[in-house]
């Protein structure tokens, strides 16, 4: 593969032109480790000026293990390809789903990646915790490219007791109600930009389809040993709505207990809407068909009539394409999403979101070049361009252009607007017990056998761990 | 004493052979003696009823398998004969979805399989002969407590086995998948090649030990030619726990060089399920190798037990 | 000896494969040519080298690992404090605990004896009946596929929807079709349980006919004969001939199909993540130490998980010394 060094432009410019090449250049070496690329086209250069700084990797190799397979994966190891030409390293990239189960067991038998991407803070929290020589601080060069490119709180999820273990990686936002346009349009209906007018509009729908087939809500939170998270990012963002950014950092943190008034409140307000047998679960059954639907298919009613909305991630757009790839996923289309209305249209918006993080097991030169990579607007740039649909970065020199789904660049506003506060979602920041443990079970027996509200947040309260 | 290679002894059984006939039709009386224990009417309706619930699973994914992801979640499986709607994509999707090539992870499924079935199944025999045919102290203790250690969930071992692994530096080769298999199915290939050891009749043994024959040559030439049935069961299935296996190629095999097939099929829905429908086709595609060899073997032990008709 | 690590394309990775099959084969040949060389050997030399490989890789593998699992039962999450029976008073003091014990309980009696059962009287109605190849593979069929492919089946199997809507599930259409109200067969404790059950019986019916039809086969001709010169035949036939002549491989289809049973949680996590009442043991033991990274409490949920069976170690224990006084 030639490698070019063109006269050096101005360095997003740069980077744009690289992410163009890259795309022919994607079709000219395929799979960067098995070679297993068809195309023939020639290969095209790539700008190398801004990877100078990496230095020379001829011969080197950086091991990656993630949580993200398949195509995804593929996006992944694509967007690596500039790096790898002009430095010469190589990426050995493996994905699993059963990554959290399996890194631990990797760093205890000394057989840790040089790199793993971290899907949630409160497991990098614990991962520290329990393996305080595993896991290194993060290098000069990527934690120099963190402070320049991403804001302070994207610092701090990826700080553990005032280090920086981990660096962002990619970025969703989570504050989204899935809609169809066409639908709305034609029922006369408005997108409601407070709560109020949600819960009037989700009237409205109710009184307008009298025989009851057709539900304002539809929900799905079955998703295997993680059945619940869709139900706990509701939570979550009610209780950004109706307690507030502050009360909810006190909420993750433990600062005030899980069974605090405040956010009885917020989910005594998530059950009006959840809870409610006139509002749910369109094109599927009663409010328990919630605890057995599956997530990737809670809002497939939209598509066939049977309900008008569903509370789902920027990422959802991808099981649209799923269940039919002509379905078009625009502000003007057959489906879209629009923002999680907050308490009023002014004040501040709450806005939720996930992302990934990147840890290092090892300080060799290539690992840290290659983490401070992945931290650069270039490979932000390089992996929009490598991916049609479903991703963005927190970065904020990515090029907004290089996105090419609307859902992914209203994302991208809403995540750089300054009127909107984002909070990283709580159950992946809380401890792996309450996170990714009763919180989740509570909230379905919540909904599966109706256990009442203060039983829920009792029993998530007293499972805190103690230490 | 013939020559006791297990193969000429599957041969010997063969109907086409002269010497399989005689002991066909000899089993044939009995089986019809047997059958008559129900009648055989009755008995016929209710095969077929069990064989037909028993598939209409199975068929009903083979169905969806072909049908495009919207008319899956619109209507059910039973429909599609009504109004026929198929598609290839799944199939094509799950196949060639991926930049690594489908034929490679089927190869290091074959050459992962192939060892960790014959390796535990030899190391099992001999072990089982040891229980069930050579008197040593400690003898029924050692046994129950290999029988105990099936229980070991398979998780517990895989820290202590990947360190050791690293320590040798074969992590990420094959050849720790071969051992950890092989070792994951002694407890199990033990206690029911065991049983089966067992009820050979106590004289055949006795017989050989008076011509002068060792343990050797009497776990050769006595036990073999009886075992190859059970041992083409254990095999069988072995091959199928080994085949479906993904927990041990995961922590084991962890290079993409070295990935099975079920490590594709866990990676088919996508990072986060959004390509559910993937799911029936990949299930098939995994399911076929298995189902052949299935029928390819299936004669040697679902024909029966006929070397172990020797007892009668 | 890269090239035995690290094998290149599909041509090195058999000849990989067929290295290491000879180089087992030769290393067991010569152990076996050098045992049977000397005229008189104690027993327990012919002993050790019969078991001893199998019993250094069982020790090795399986003994090693499960002590350490003992050991850090009685430690804290990190294995690095010593908490005595902490981990023990979690696990059993927890509210969910009676439930997942009795789940585990029932799936361990329920599906061995119906699988036993029903592949027994498979083994014994389509014997050399004309179809017998044919249904039997039908019936074995579910044994190739994966726990977590079954899941998928059943999930399709048991999907619910309201009734006025088009059932996409085949038994809540039946019971649509037949006037009832569909079913959240996944949903509704205690019964949801008894619905996961029928996957693992659906899976293990096929192993247990499979071993009972082999050892049909072998129930002596004479014995047969007799019987049914004395006039015995039907039902009786096979009460009193049948099922005595294949004890033995009744109790060892019913050991491995309850052993396989307790260890078994993919079904359960995959259909319903161990949610409404449905989770098992084993279950917990894989969330605790492997999700939750609680490797004291997953410990010492293991050691219950052998506690548990303990009581078929006994039965087979009695079986053996039975077995062993008849020879």
């Amino acid at each position: 593969m030639a490698r070019s060094t063109l006269s050096v432009k101005r360095r997003t410019l740069a980077a744009v032109a690289g992410g163009a090449a890259l795309a022919i250049v994607l079709t000219a070496c395929g799979g960067s480790d098995d070679g297993g690329g068809e195309g023939d086209t020639e290969a095209a250069p790539v700008d190398c000026a801004a990877y100078e700084q990496y230095g020379d990797l001829e011969g080197k190799t950086v091991t990656v293990y993630t949580t993200i397979v398949d195509t995804e994966a593929d996006q992944q190891q694509q967007s690596y390809e500039p790096f790898e030409e002009c430095t010469g390293a190589t990426i050995e990239y493996e994905g699993s789903k059963e990554f959290e189960a399996q890194l631990p067991v990797r760093i205890q038998s000394g057989s840790a990646p040089d790199i793993a991407y971290i899907p949630q803070p409160g497991f990098l929290k614990s991962l520290v915790q329990d393996y305080p020589d595993a896991i290194l601080p993060v290098g000069d060069a990527a934690s120099e490219n963190v402070d320049t490119y991403y804001t302070e709180s994207w610092r701090d999820y990826g700080t553990v007791d005032g280090t920086l273990y981990a660096t962002p990686l990619g970025a969703n936002v989570k504050s989204f109600v899935w809609y169809s346009p066409s639908m709305f349009e034609e029922a006369g209906y408005e997108i409601p930009t407070t709560w109020d007018e949600l819960v009037a509009l989700s009237d409205q729908i109710v009184e307008d389809n009298p025989e009851g087939d057709v539900k304002p809500w539809c929900a799905g939170i079955g998703s295997g040993e993680a059945t619940g998270w869709p139900a706990t990012d509701w939570m979550e963002d009610v209780v950004l709505r109706t307690a507030g950014p502050e009360v909810y950092d006190q909420w993750v943190n433990h600062e005030i207990p899980f069974n605090d008034p405040q956010i009885a409140d917020a989910l005594a307000s998530v059950g009006s809407v959840l809870k409610n047998e006139n509002y749910v679960n369109g094109g599927i059954g009663d409010v328990s068909s919630i605890a057995t639907t599956e997530f990737t298919e809670g809002g497939y009613p939209i598509v066939d009539g049977l309900c008008y909305m569903h509370r789902q991630a920027s990422f959802y757009q991808a099981n649209w394409s799923t269940l039919d790839p002509d379905l078009k996923v625009a502000e003007d289309g057959d489906v879209f999403a629009f923002y999680f209305p907050g308490e009023s249209a002014d004040a501040e918006k709450p806005l939720l979101g996930g992302g990934e993080f990147v840890v290092s097991f090892a300080d060799r030169p290539e690992v840290q070049a290659f983490q401070a990579y992945l931290t650069s607007p270039e490979w932000s740039n390089a992996k929009a361009t490598a991916t049609p649909q479903g991703w963005l970065s927190a970065n904020k020199e990515l090029d907004k252009s290089l996105l090419q789904s609307p859902i992914d660049q209203l994302s991208y506003e809403l995540l750089t607007d300054d009127s909107y506060v984002f909070r990283f979602d709580g159950s992946d920041m809380m401890p792996a017990a309450v996170g990714a443990g009763s919180f989740w079970t509570e909230m379905t027996e919540w909904i599966a056998s109706n256990k009442s509200d203060t039983a829920v947040l009792d029993a998530i309260e007293a499972s805190w761990p103690t230490s | 004493m013939s020559i006791p290679i297990p193969d000429t002894t599957i041969v010997d059984e063969t109907p086409e052979q002269g010497k399989g006939v005689g002991k066909l039709d000899r089993l044939d009386r009995r089986a019809g003696a047997l059958r008559r224990t129900t009648s055989s009417k009755s008995a016929s309706i209710i095969a077929i009823v069990l064989a037909v619930l028993w598939t209409i699973p199975t068929f009903g994914l083979l169905v969806t398998s072909f049908r495009p992801a919207r008319e899956i979640r619109r209507t059910g499986w039973w429909t599609a004969f009504s109004n026929p709607e198929f598609t290839l994509e799944n199939y094509s999707d799950a196949l060639y979805g991926s930049s690594t090539d489908f034929a490679s992870y089927l190869v290091n499924s074959f050459v992962i399989t192939l060892p960790a079935v014959i390796i535990p199944i030899t190391l099992a025999l001999l072990a089982a002969y040891a229980f069930a045919w050579i008197d040593f102290r400690g003898r029924n203790i050692l046994f129950v407590a290999v029988f105990a250690l099936q229980i070991v969930p398979i998780q517990v071992t895989l820290v202590p086995l990947l360190s050791q692994y690293v320590n040798w530096g074969i992590d990420g080769s094959f050849w720790p998948i071969w051992l950890s298999h092989s070792i994951f199915a002694l407890p199990l290939a033990i206690f029911l090649l065991h049983n089966f050891m067992k009820d050979i009749p106590r004289e055949l043994v006795e017989a050989a030990r008076v011509d002068g024959a060792g343990h050797v040559r009497i776990f050769f030439t006595v036990l073999m030619p009886l075992l190859v049935p059970a041992i083409a069961a254990f095999g069988i299935f072995q091959f199928l726990w080994v085949w479906n296996d993904l927990l041990v190629a995961l922590t084991f095999g962890s290079a993409r060089d070295v990935a099975p097939i079920t490590v594709r099929l866990a990676e088919l829905s996508g990072s986060r399920g959004a390509s559910w429908h993937l799911l029936p086709a990949g299930a098939f595609i995994a399911i076929i190798v298995p189902v052949i060899v299935f029928l390819a073997l299936q004669r040697y032990f679902v024909r029966g037990l006929l070397a172990g008709s020797v007892k009668g | 000896m890269d090239w035995l690590l690290n094998p290149e394309g599909t041509g090195g990775k058999f000849a990989v494969m067929i290295v290491a099959i000879l180089l087992f084969v030769v290393v067991m040949g010569v152990i076996l040519l050098l045992a049977d060389l000397p005229k008189r050997v104690p027993n327990w030399v012919i002993a050790a080298v019969f078991a001893g490989p199998a019993l250094l890789l069982i020790g090795f593998g399986l003994l090693y690992p499960g002590l350490k699992t003992v050991r850090d039962s009685f430690y804290n999450r990190t294995s690095t404090e010593f908490v005595g029976l902490d981990n023990y008073v979690t696990a059993l003091t927890r509210d969910e605990f009676q439930i997942v014990l009795r789940n585990t309980a029932v799936w361990v009696i329920v599906v061995p004896i119906v699988s036993t059962f029903l592949g027994l009287l498979y083994a014994v109605v389509v014997d050399r009946s004309r179809f017998e190849k044919f249904a039997k593979s039908l019936i074995f069929l579910p044994m190739a596929i994966s726990m977590v492919g079954a899941g998928i089946i059943w999930k399709f199997m048991y999907e619910y929807k309201a009734a006025n809507f088009d059932q996409i599930g085949l038994l809540n259409q039946i019971l649509v079709w037949v006037g009832l109200e569909p079913q959240k067969f996944l949903l509704d404790a205690p019964w949801n349980t008894f619905f996961l059950i029928v996957v693992m019986i659906w899976i293990q019916a096929g192993f247990a006919m499979t071993i009972l039809a082999a050892a049909i086969r072998g129930i002596p001709d004479d014995i047969v004969e007799a019987a049914r010169l004395d006039g015995v035949s039907g039902t009786r036939m096979f009460r009193y001939i049948t099922v005595p002549s294949i004890r033995p491989a009744l109790i060892v289809v019913l050991t491995t199909i309850a052993i396989g049973t307790l260890k078994v949680f993919d079904i359960v996590r995959t259909m319903t993540g161990g949610r409404f009442e449905t989770s098992v043991v084993a279950n917990e033991f894989y969330t605790q130490a492997l999700r939750q990274g609680e490797k004291g409490l997953g410990a010492a949920l293991a050691v219950i998980l052998f506690v548990l069976v303990i009581p078929i170690i006994i039965y087979n224990v009695r079986q053996l010394r039975a077995s062993e006084d008849i020879r």
